[in-house]
């Protein structure tokens, strides 16, 4: 397969070694084969980690691609996966050069968190494009990023209620005396539509 | 600038009972939409002005929310894909790719060669029409309005072929898990063929119709800098980082569907003065995230005439089940959209419906450096910076 062959740069196994290496209790899991290959690690241990990711010259993990915030309910977790990539600039970094950047390195991090006290080290110092990830996984999931600059909903209304995205969601009534549907259509807000 | 009226400054005539230098002014506030036309949709910027300059610019979005990945885990996949359509809503073909791709990963769905060609054609034609949007909206937003005109009369003959096609001319509901939802129509790839030789010399009338044009640059040239290192930092992907002057581009770097199959190029910001750039042009303003855009639709244009060339007879849809069960598992894929890396996880639960939906919105990404970059800018300026981020803000807010 050409797409394998330039995702070359580390394997998952190779930057598991080298974190286990570094933290010896930061790596949980390592889920090497899967479709989205990563690691597990601590939640406590997570900003340590992602500095190294980050500033270790083997890895240099520079995009965060994405944080995405899972509810595992009807087990009590959320789990958060940071996606991250390694873009190496091209050998002869001098003036304006032909060469592609490639791309060294792609992981899952995942960290476990309790639904009921879901708190997580802010990386929005590590990486800035995290600022607005967090917010929304906030927003919409109710993990709350500990450290973050400024940890506001970003989708949702200010005064709104509740994390959409979990599981055990209860769709409101009203927003503001406003009725809002629930299940379905009602008949009164649906007939009024009609002329 | 010494001719004045101090009257007009009010330095050096303070308001009466006023002592001279101790008069101090306030930061105004003010309000950047969220029904302004340069903000390319309901987008919200709450300024903190100095007079003529802007200290402090904070987005506010959310105003476009749909609660996509909500219904995301409510409905099945094949039920998603005119979702997608409305995320990115000016290349909807690359939505409906990238979350199909990203479903037939999880499932284990192999698609037709042919399928595949078609899928190719769909996402470059669109990111042709997307960049025409951009481009002839930038020119709006600059105060030039004939390139929108221009822009829009290319831009119908792709929504032409994409009505041709689907039916549809926003948002189509065609490339779909497995393939395509039908082959394309009769004729379909002499119109195509006869739309590239009609289009590709216009890009450089467009270049010197705008992107060369005097004021054009200077509104534009060393206007928003954004350094390579930030633009990763702030995970600013497509045009926006290879204005940068980074060379990235997932269709060559991490390449998904055919790309390899294509020679194509990938352009990037360049300082001024080389070739036909303008000299004030600096790498990553807002004139090279433009530029970069101009240059990627001929090689849109390149790719497309290879798919003519390449594109093989057979099916256009693989055999999928009427109802696809998802394995548990999940799967995170990313395809080079139209504005940038357009990401989907894809988590599956044994069952028909997907357990979590999350898309990952280039705009949104590219949008979070609007308060690092519109720092100390002039008002006008910030028009300048957002019309070359190109946000989308049905991707912004989901």
């Amino acid at each position: 397969m050409t797409a394998a062959e330039h995702a070359v740069g580390l394997s998952v196994q190779e930057i598991a070694s080298l974190l286990q290496a570094r933290f010896a209790d930061a790596v949980l899991e390592v889920d090497a084969d899967s479709k989205h290959p990563g690691i597990r690690v601590a939640p406590e241990l997570w900003h340590d980690v992602a500095l190294f990711l980050r500033d270790d010259p083997r890895l240099r993990m520079n995009l965060l691609r994405c944080i995405s915030a899972v509810d595992l309910h009807p087990q009590p977790y959320i789990e958060v996966i940071y996606d991250l990539l390694s873009m190496r600039p091209p050998a002869s970094s001098g003036g304006p050069s032909r060469d592609l950047w490639s791309c060294a390195g792609l992981i899952a991090v995942r960290v476990r968190l309790p639904r009921d006290r879901a708190h997580v080290r802010s990386v929005a110092d590590v990486w800035p494009t995290a600022n607005w990830h967090e917010r929304e996984a906030f927003d919409l999931m109710g993990v709350t990023f500990d450290g973050h600059p400024d940890l506001r909903r970003i989708l949702c209304p200010d005064d709104w209620v509740g994390h959409p995205l979990r599981k055990d969601y209860v769709f409101p009534t009203e927003y503001h005396g406003i009725p809002a549907a629930a299940g379905g259509v009602t008949d009164g807000a649906g007939a009024s539509e009609d002329h | 600038m010494t001719d004045i009226d101090p009257q007009i400054t009010g330095e050096t005539m303070p308001a009466p009972g006023v002592a001279p230098g101790t008069l101090h002014t306030e930061d105004l506030l003010v309000n950047m939409g969220p029904q302004h036309p340069s903000t390319h949709g309901v987008l919200r910027l709450l300024l903190r002005t100095d007079g003529e300059l802007v200290v402090e610019a904070t987005p506010h979005i959310g105003y476009l929310h749909r609660c996509a990945e909500k219904i995301g885990e409510n409905v099945t996949p094949v039920q998603f894909v005119p979702m997608t359509d409305r995320l990115d809503y000016l290349a909807a073909m690359n939505n409906n790719h990238g979350y199909s791709l990203a479903v037939e990963k999880l499932c284990g769905i192999e698609v037709p060669e042919r399928a595949r060609y078609i899928r190719v054609i769909m996402c470059e034609l669109n990111r042709i029409a997307s960049h025409l949007v951009s481009f002839g909206s930038y020119g709006l937003d600059m105060g030039a309005f004939t390139p929108f005109l221009y822009a829009f009369r290319e831009r119908e003959y792709i929504v032409d072929l994409f009505e041709a096609t689907c039916g549809a001319r926003l948002t189509y509901n065609y490339l779909t898990i497995g393939g395509a939802a039908a082959d394309l129509p009769a004729g379909f790839l002499d119109r195509l063929a006869w739309f590239l030789d009609y289009f590709e010399p216009k890009i450089d009338e467009y270049n010197r119709l705008l992107s060369y044009n005097y004021i054009f640059v200077k509104r534009t040239a060393g206007v928003g800098v954004i350094s390579a290192a930030d633009a990763i930092a702030y995970g600013l992907t497509g045009p926006c980082l290879r204005g940068s002057g980074v060379r990235w581009d997932l269709r060559r770097c991490v390449p998904y569907e055919i790309y390899d199959r294509f020679e194509f190029d990938i352009p990037i910001g360049v300082p001024g003065g080389t070739d036909d750039i303008p000299p004030e042009v600096v790498v990553g303003d807002s004139w090279s995230r433009y530029y970069v855009r101009m240059l990627e639709m001929k090689q849109s244009v390149r790719i497309l005439r290879q798919c003519l060339r390449q594109i093989p007879d057979g099916e256009y849809r693989a055999k999928v089940p009427r109802v696809l069960k998802l394995p548990a598992g999940e799967v995170y894929l990313e395809v080079e959209g139209a504005r940038g890396q357009l990401g989907f996880l894809v988590v599956g639960d044994n069952g028909p419906i997907p357990r979590r939906v999350k898309v990952r919105g280039p705009s949104f990404c590219n949008l979070s450096i609007i308060p690092h970059v519109c720092r100390r800018v002039l008002l006008a300026d910030v028009a300048a910076i957002l019309g070359s981020i190109d946000v989308v803000m049905g991707e912004v807010d989901r």
